[in-house]
């Protein structure tokens, strides 16, 4: 059983918990995940780790709401259990100091390029971030990224923040105007990360991504995870969950987040509420 | 008895659940023998003085003296017998491939039909689970082992070891214990209340299950050898599925094996939505494979809704590795059979989800490595089978973890751990492993005897030290 101590709103169906799991947050390195399993009936729910608190034992998820089992993990509170965690799971992100890099977060992608983001500015590079979202109130994590970037551009849909228009907007200026960067690490949407690795592919830059597939058992046991590299099929838990982003087959990879489509639908449907969301109107 | 020679009842029939019936849902096929027929199987039993059954029992469960004790009614001897060689009888009573192993070896069978030891065996278990029978602890020696995974190897090494006084400590990666009893063998076949009810047993002898804990991730075997850990065992599995590197497997309605089974056992997808987790399967499924996993899946898929289920499988009939009996309950459920026929590439929509499968038939040529005559793909004979689901189900390997974060453990090149076969010893003191990490995917049974002899060699070992 793992205790919640803190929870944010950060953004409209965007939330933080920090959780009590000082085994994992003694071990997890930047760019692991963990899973965990609400409750008896649960699904496994894979999650990239955005912060740790090694000293006090805790480990920070940051999720969004996209279907029943998020919905679900968001009506949890301060001081309510989550039945199991496990982790960390995958391998942790190779940090180096390489020269100058670009780290890009989209939308609920900010939390785990965050910790990355960290480390690559403590190994010496000079970062840039970029983070992008819908509106304003979909921005997540800025003075934390402020605070481990050498400079921090924002990118918003509607241009209630930032600049009006989307990450790659950003990164196609850094590239056409200041020259060298040596590692650009994109997460967010697969469409953000294709786009990504699209612009800086004719640049020769290395693209990392991280993979959020669909997941059971995050060990290397049932092979859900796949994800199509180069000439080869990978498992994001544990070959992954971070890929170049200039050999990852986009296609494949956005035909496989589709799988359980109908399904998703299905579990809404099955909720006490419906499926109309009433369930949370009421609980706020 | 008097002396005239004893008229001996016929085997006695397992009884079974009626296969139109039962592929409706997830209860167990095999109902489990009456007291009536336990009493009359228990007396076919001849009471060999040097019974040949104990040497094809991978555990060495002393066979004759159950069963007399069965016979005599006496239950409670009867399970504490077997109990003394094998702490997961109502497991091993419904899963093991008697045919092959100890009933492969009664004299009654020689020239009829042998002594039905597994369903007397699964008998005695489940009169124990109804009259909840309580076991004793003994002194503790002070010594501290942890055991890597809670599948059948982990699971006999950790009652072993109990049971002569040391502190176990059970380390398994998924939610809850049971390695592939729990995540593989399905619902119908070995129902998950026996499994939780023979691993209680093996908590009160006072082994601690630690669920979630990915050793390799959240910590080393080094690490634990360093920390308090007087002796490891690793009893991984074979938990790593293959596929056949063919043409649009990533397809969505392709899935191992491991991941259909895993969603419908472990996570209970077939009460999706009151359990959460989604499992897909069209009308058509094609499990690739022949295996018992395969047959597990193509009764599983029926039961998911399936209308047409068939196992693809390259060679005949009589190559095909699963047990007869599942063979045979596959069959009496409507599972279709495409011998001699694998896929060379699958087909999607435009949506990328299944909805064909190229396949190319064989024949048999001469005899390969493993004794089995190899498949040969006959030229020009490719032609379409349509399909919404494949599963492949065409073995596993060994999980690489362990491996990969003990820099200096001897793998070979397969990936399994090379151990001593009679002791479980790596080439680390201290470090011991068994079951299917070692020998390669095999049966749970073998996975429980090469536990035994690690608790065994694990015992010497820190008796020594």
């Amino acid at each position: 059983m793992f205790k919640i101590v803190r929870k944010v709103v950060l953004a409209p169906a965007l939330k933080l918990f920090e959780v009590l799991a000082p085994d994992i947050a003694a071990r997890v390195q930047p760019g692991q995940f963990i899973i965990l399993r609400m409750n008896e009936r649960g699904e496994r729910i894979p999650l990239t780790v955005a912060d740790f608190d090694r000293s006090l034992g805790l480990i920070t998820l940051i999720f969004q709401e996209v279907g029943r089992s998020t919905i679900d993990l968001g009506q949890m509170e301060v001081e309510d259990y989550i039945l199991d965690v496990v982790g960390p799971l995958g391998m942790a992100s190779p940090i180096e100091k390489l020269g100058r890099v670009v780290c890009i977060g989209g939308g609920v992608g900010v939390a785990p390029v965050y910790p990355i983001t960290r480390a690559l500015k403590q190994a010496g590079n000079e970062v840039i971030s970029i983070i992008g979202a819908r509106s304003q109130d979909y921005l997540i994590l800025t003075d934390e990224m402020q605070a481990v970037s050498d400079s921090l551009l924002i990118a918003t849909d509607d241009g209630s923040a930032g600049e009006k228009g989307f990450v790659t907007d950003m990164l196609r200026k850094i590239i056409e105007n200041n020259g060298q960067v040596d590692l650009v690490m994109a997460i967010g949407p697969l469409p953000m990360m294709k786009a990504v690795a699209e612009l800086t592919q004719p640049y020769g830059i290395k693209t990392m991504v991280s993979m959020n597939t669909i997941m059971v058992d995050g060990t290397g046991m049932c092979g859900a995870c796949r994800v199509a590299v180069g000439d080869k099929t990978m498992f994001a838990c544990v070959d992954g969950p971070e890929f170049d982003g200039h050999l990852v087959d986009w296609n494949i990879a956005e035909m496989r987040a589709r799988m359980f489509e109908k399904e998703e639908k299905t579990a809404m449907g099955a909720c006490s509420c419906g499926g109309d969301g009433q369930c949370q109107k009421q609980k706020k | 008895m008097s002396e005239a020679k004893k008229i001996r009842p016929p085997r006695q029939s397992m009884p079974l659940q009626d296969a139109q019936e039962r592929i409706k849902h997830f209860t167990e096929v095999a109902l489990g023998y009456t007291e009536e027929q336990a009493l009359l199987e228990a007396s076919r039993c001849l009471q060999c003085k040097k019974p040949l059954c104990v040497e094809g029992c991978p555990v060495e469960v002393d066979i004759p003296a159950f069963i007399k004790l069965i016979e005599e009614k006496d239950y409670a001897q009867a399970i504490a017998k077997i109990k003394e060689k094998n702490n997961l009888p109502g497991i091993c009573g419904r899963v093991c491939p008697q045919e092959s192993q100890c009933e492969k070896q009664c004299i009654v069978g020689k020239k009829g039909q042998p002594v039905a030891i597994g369903r007397m065996e699964r008998f005695a278990a489940d009169w124990t689970v109804a009259n909840n029978l309580q076991f004793d602890k003994v002194q503790p020696t002070g010594k501290k082992v942890a055991i890597v995974g809670s599948g059948p190897s982990g699971l006999t090494a950790a009652a072993d070891l109990a049971m002569l006084g040391h502190e176990v400590i059970v380390m398994e990666a998924l939610h809850i214990p049971g390695g592939v009893l729990v995540y593989g063998i399905p619902e119908f076949r070995l129902p998950k209340s026996i499994v939780r009810q023979e691993i209680d047993n093996i908590k009160k002898l006072g082994v601690e299950i630690q669920t979630n804990m990915v050793v390799g991730k959240i910590n080393t075997v080094d690490e634990l050898l360093e920390s308090g850990y007087d002796a490891v065992f690793v009893g991984t599995g074979a938990g790593l599925p293959y596929f056949m590197d063919i043409p649009g497997e990533n397809y969505n309605g392709v899935y191992s094996a491991n991941e259909f089974l895993t969603r419908t056992n472990l996570m209970k997808g077939y009460l999706f939505p009151e359990y959460l987790t989604p499992i897909r399967i069209g009308p058509k499924v094609a499990v690739i494979g022949a295996g018992n996993v395969a047959m597990d899946s193509a009764r599983t898929a029926l039961r998911l809704g399936a209308t047409e289920s068939t196992i693809v499988y390259r060679r005949s009939e009589k190559e095909m590795p699963a047990r007869s009996e599942e063979i045979e309950h596959a069959v009496e459920e409507g599972v279709q059979f495409a011998l001699l026929t694998s896929p060379v590439e699958i087909i999607g929509d435009e949506n990328g989800r299944v909805k064909a499968m190229v396949c190319q038939e064989y024949e048999l040529g001469e005899p390969d490595n493993s004794g089995r005559r190899r498949p040969v793909p006959i030229a020009d004979s490719e032609y379409i089978m349509e399909i919404d689901t494949v599963i492949m189900a065409i073995g596993q390997g060994p999980n690489p973890l362990i491996a990969q974060t003990t820099p200096d453990l001897q793998i070979n090149k397969n990936g399994n751990i090379i151990a001593d076969e009679s002791t479980g010893q790596t080439n680390k003191p201290g470090l011991f492993a068994g079951g299917d990490i070692v020998t390669g995917a095999a049966t749970v049974i073998l996975a429980m005897g090469a536990g035994k002899k690690a608790a065994r060699a694990i015992h010497e070992y820190l008796s020594k030290i």
